[in-house]
């Protein structure tokens, strides 16, 4: 199981300022980051080697910032291979309401992060077809 | 001209008889409502006591507050039956204030109504397009029966929709229009924007009403539309409007003595002050049988213009309304209380305590800006919930104050915080 740290921010200059001020000064590594945009307002997601002790740094400053949990799994990083991932979801019938990717070693290993209703039921399907899943452990230690 | 010379030019003198004559039956009446009947004993007032009018001074004031505890009847003075129309405003707490009337209170308020279209110059020859609301707002349906009575041909147009407005003036030779003063410089652009002079149009007269604006305002309106524009006063406690209007002099409105006992006070003693001094005006109502009000306290700030007016009219005028004495906001001509807004927001866990409401003017037309705060503890982390709230709390504003506002979910801490007196309306329109 994986958890990214979800943050409610205004659309304005400083926002992100604001948060990555708060995990550098923790120490925290962010191995991923990504905006969903709303107009005025968007949901700044952040994926860290300490998700928990980021989210309550980031709390304990009056930010609004939740635990979610996604569903992280290790892929090629060569073409085709996010294409045999959407293929097995598709088959399952899993929708994914938002996604975003990293690369871990270039052109050997990337990461492939999405957030679904059921990550359990998601990551069973995965694992089933022999797909390593990050884990938190698995983030900190990349 | 006159509607009805005779009262309309009555000595002074002759006047105060007739209003203690009509403030005793108004007494009688509103001893028997389960509201009044309460008052009179709770401050011992004895009705056959009141010899002169300025005995008025011993009975209490009736406020708004009185007339939400005593809702939805607590102050009707006649039998069910004789009840024909209501009206209502908006409550802060989701409670109405309730207005009823009988057919006699329906057709004396039309009566009055005429009295002020007359005073304005309005004969039976005028077309009159009215853009005021209609529904539970007296704005719209006061006027339109007054109207109709004079003989005016009435284009019951409502507010809204300025292309059909500006259709319904051309096709039907409009020659009065009663509106909002900022719809109608809104309208006055659209006007030009249609490629139309608003000179070539019949518009000759506007009544303006339901929101307070300056006398530049005035000017602006007459210069731009080539037109008269009379300033109306009226709240739905007392009928609705027609409680005083300006004649062709335009120098303060007429407020009908036979039908209201006008009193000034210092709104923070209650003491009442002397003709011309400033305060709050309050108003009995001497002319209605489904609900007669006693003092009531207007909230609106304005003087009473004492000296003999050029038309011949006796009745004294009233000043501009230059105010108000608690903290109600006319939006677009609609009455809002921060609390009612406030009651809204707190209905939505997933949004702090702390707010702004901002009133902006752009185009003539007011705008409402609401900020709040996303209440941290109930972050999930999903947008579309966000969203959802978002336009949850938009709707939910919308059915309580018919304005829709635009709404600003902000982080939590970026408001200042509700202790102590923590300025939450921001009014930056130029009236």
């Amino acid at each position: 199981m994986a958890y990214q740290v979800s943050v409610f921010a205004e659309n304005k200059p400083g926002k992100i300022e604001r948060i990555t001020n708060v995990l550098a000064s923790q120490n925290i590594n962010i191995r991923a980051i990504t905006i969903n945009d709303s107009g005025d307002y968007g949901i700044i997601k952040l994926l860290l080697d300490r998700p928990e002790d980021g989210c309550t740094a980031l709390k304990d400053e009056g930010i609004a910032a939740t635990l979610k949990e996604i569903v992280a799994v290790k892929i090629q990083d060569k073409p085709g291979s996010l294409h045999k991932v959407a293929a097995l979801l598709k088959e399952h019938s899993i929708n994914v309401d938002d996604a975003y990717g990293f690369t871990i070693k270039p052109h050997e290993e990337s990461a492939f992060v999405f957030q679904v209703d059921n990550p359990k039921a998601a990551e069973k399907v995965l694992r089933d077809s022999g797909y390593q899943l990050l884990a938190d452990k698995e983030l900190y230690l990349l | 001209m006159y509607w009805n010379n005779n009262i309309e030019t009555i000595s002074r003198k002759d006047l105060e008889t007739l209003q203690l004559t009509k403030l005793k039956k108004t007494l009688q009446a509103a001893s028997v409502t389960p509201f009044y009947k309460k008052v009179f004993t709770e401050n011992n007032i004895n009705i056959e006591a009141i010899k002169t009018l300025e005995h008025i001074k011993d009975l209490p004031f009736t406020t708004k507050n009185d007339l939400r505890l005593s809702y939805p009847d607590g102050m009707v003075a006649v039998p069910k039956k004789m009840v024909v129309r209501m009206h209502a405003s908006s409550g802060t707490t989701g409670k109405s204030t309730v207005i009823f009337y009988t057919a006699k209170d329906i057709s004396d308020w039309a009566d009055l109504v005429a009295r002020c279209m007359v005073a304005t110059g309005a004969t039976q020859d005028d077309v009159f397009q009215n853009m005021m609301g209609y529904g539970l707002f007296t704005g719209g349906l006061g006027l339109h029966y007054g109207a109709e009575m004079l003989g005016c041909m009435v284009i019951p147009s409502s507010s809204g929709n300025t292309l059909r407005q500006i259709q319904l003036i051309q096709d039907f030779e409009t020659t009065i229009i009663h509106i909002t003063p900022s719809y109608c410089l809104h309208m006055v652009e659209a006007i030009r924007a249609e490629g139309i002079d608003p000179y070539e149009l019949t518009l000759k007269k506007a009544y303006l009403g339901a929101e307070p604006y300056s006398e530049a305002t005035r000017k602006k309106i007459e210069e731009q539309c080539g037109i008269d524009a009379y300033n109306s006063y009226g709240l739905s406690e007392m009928n609705g409007p027609g409680v005083a209007f300006e004649c062709t002099y335009k120098n303060g409105m007429h407020i009908w003595e036979d039908y209201y006992i006008v009193e000034i006070i210092n709104p923070e003693t209650g003491e009442v002050l002397q003709p011309g001094e400033e305060g709050e005006l309050v108003l009995t109502h001497i002319n209605r049988e489904a609900m007669p009000i006693l003092r009531y306290r207007t909230r609106d700030l304005t003087r009473i213009i004492p000296e003999p007016c050029q038309c011949g009219r006796t009745h004294y005028r009233i000043d501009r309304i230059k105010g108000r004495t608690d903290d109600m906001l006319i939006v677009s001509g609609v009455n809002v209380f921060p609390s009612q807004i406030e009651t809204v927001l707190m209905k939505f866990p997933e949004i702090g305590n702390n707010y702004q409401i901002i009133l902006d003017r752009e185009n003539n037309l007011d705008r409402m800006h609401i900020k709040v705060e996303l209440y941290s503890k109930l972050f999930h982390g999903d947008i579309k919930e966000i969203d959802h709230i978002k336009s949850k709390l938009k709707e939910a504003l919308k059915a309580l104050i018919t304005i829709n506002p635009r709404i600003d979910l902000l982080e939590p801490g970026s408001l200042p915080p509700s202790e102590g007196k923590a300025k939450r309306v921001f009014d930056n329109r130029m009236l």
